[in-house]
């Protein structure tokens, strides 16, 4: 039970910080694209929010500046949803603070 | 559909293009007569965007050099220095080039952009950190690719930007090489070359300088931005071209580090690729001798690009940052851009047209370049175009916006 327990209270943390993540992402398109932004895990970021290469950029640009990151090139690539997002830069702030 | 159906979006873009009358990338002249002037549909069109800066492509010296050394050593090398052995002169050019830039070494290469495939893949590789401007030229992003290195883009000319993202790789293993340009192709801004320098200085990374559009255009002595900074002991490695201010075509590296000849046997673009044939050589090394030997040719070159900046600049059109060689002038939007640019070409003047994406914060774009051997009187036409073809598009009305972009 106790073991149970304390699962549950890290998949409630994590989520915290999911939902956490997905509102200030929400709030850094809408800077980026100048108007409200609805996004979800599955948004497309390219497809659904109608990005060019030069919103993405900027996009980008913005999400490295708010969690100090640096997301490489090879790694911007393979982003396409916003849960791809999240994840990349979750495993990059794990590696800049490892 | 066929296997390049997956091009659909571009060819829809260029398709659009042709529809309008104009395609800017197949523009075929009747024949080039001299640096600045072709004839293009029967007229006689002054060339204001061929990156032919000191005009010497037409100079007697450099095309009786080339002559001779094709009667005496033959149209080509037919093949690598690897697998065919150098040439005198692929020889003498490299220690003209080591030269000119004080440097122990020198590489050339059949092209500019081979020259960025190879240097940059090289020098960095699986485990290394490869920190390019935004607004690097194509070549550099495909070096990029090329090599295996971790590729972090950061804000162009944004020493500071550049600076944040180095300390955020703090303790992170692998060496870390810094990219930036001399003067930047499109919109003919240089690079804060000092401040960069510092920021290598503070983080231990290396730091390479295209100077593509810079050597024979800036500097005291014509090497560059580096040299116009005084930074040169702080850059590592400077790439540049033959295709532009040297009136031919190929591109080089030099630089004092002491491995720099291991590239020879691991650069694969220079390995694996024709050498540049005997004419090629021998007016390239003739053209750096008149670099050399000849400022008044960077002083006709810089009146020239400042005649133009500040004329475009008084007719109410917005130009780059800095009056260079490189004169761009935004547009309202890609649909002006054409027809602004196909107005000029019918009225005689050749320029480039640049439109998103390959332009920076998706401005659309006419640029110009400027040459020493323009006259006066060419440059007051091309002048007298802009404004001419401005007035007929409705740049000079009460709605001033239209000429105005975010550049």
């Amino acid at each position: 039970m106790q073991s149970n327990h304390r699962l549950a209270l890290v998949e409630n943390k994590d989520g915290d910080l999911h939902a956490q993540m997905l509102d200030d992402i929400a709030e850094i398109f809408a800077q980026v694209l100048d108007r409200p932004v609805q996004i979800t895990d599955q948004t497309d970021i390219v497809e659904d929010l109608g990005m060019d290469s030069l919103g993405v950029m900027n996009f980008v640009m913005a999400i490295e500046d708010f969690y100090d990151i640096s997301i490489p090139l090879d790694r911007t690539a393979q982003i396409q949803t916003v849960a791809d997002l999240i994840h990349a830069v979750q495993d990059l702030r794990t590696r800049t603070s490892a | 559909m066929t296997i390049l159906a997956k091009h659909a979006a571009s060819k829809l873009i260029y398709d659009s293009l042709k529809e309008h009358g104009v395609d800017p990338v197949n523009v075929r002249f009747d024949s080039v007569l001299s640096p600045t002037e072709g004839m293009l549909n029967g007229r006689r069109t002054i060339l204001l965007g061929t990156n032919n800066y000191l005009g010497l492509t037409f100079d007697p010296d450099c095309i009786e050099q080339s002559i001779l050394a094709t009667r005496s050593q033959g149209t080509g090398t037919t093949g690598s220095r690897i697998a065919n052995g150098s040439y005198d002169g692929h020889l003498r050019l490299e220690e003209a080039l080591a030269d000119f830039y004080g440097c122990e070494h020198a590489m050339v290469f059949s092209t500019g952009y081979q020259a960025n495939l190879g240097v940059l893949s090289t020098l960095v590789g699986r485990g290394d950190h490869l920190m390019l401007d935004a607004d690097s030229h194509a070549s550099i992003y495909d070096g990029s690719r090329l090599g295996h290195a971790e590729v972090i883009r950061f804000r162009h000319n944004s020493p500071d930007d550049l600076y944040k993202r180095l300390r955020r790789l703090e303790g992170a293993p692998g060496d870390r090489l810094i990219v930036v340009e001399g003067i930047y192709s499109m919109l003919g801004d240089t690079a804060p070359l000092k401040e960069f320098a510092d920021v290598k200085r503070q983080t231990g990374a290396y730091l390479l300088v295209d100077e593509a559009h810079s050597m024979g255009v800036l500097g005291a002595t014509g090497r560059g931005l580096a040299e116009a900074c005084g930074v040169e002991k702080d850059v590592d490695f400077i790439v540049g071209t033959f295709s532009k201010s040297l009136g031919s075509v190929g591109g080089f590296c030099v630089s004092n580090n002491p491995d720099f000849d291991i590239m020879r046997v691991v650069c694969r673009p220079y390995m694996f690729t024709a050498s540049l044939p005997p004419a090629v050589i021998a007016s390239t090394l003739c053209a750096l001798e008149k670099v050399r030997k000849e400022p008044r040719l960077r002083a006709d070159l810089m009146r020239n690009a400042r005649r133009l900046y500040d004329g475009l600049a008084a007719l109410g059109f917005q130009t780059g940052p800095e009056a260079n060689p490189v004169v761009a002038v935004a547009m309202p939007n890609t649909e002006t851009a054409v027809l602004f640019w196909k107005l000029l070409l019918d009225k005689g003047l050749y320029l480039n047209i640049a439109i998103p994406p390959a332009t920076p914060t998706n401005v659309s774009l006419l640029r110009s370049s400027v040459s020493a051997a323009h006259t006066t009187q060419q440059i007051d036409t091309a002048l007298e175009m802009f404004a001419d073809v401005g007035r007929e598009l409705g740049f000079f009305a009460a709605d001033r916006r239209r000429a105005g972009g975010v550049v």
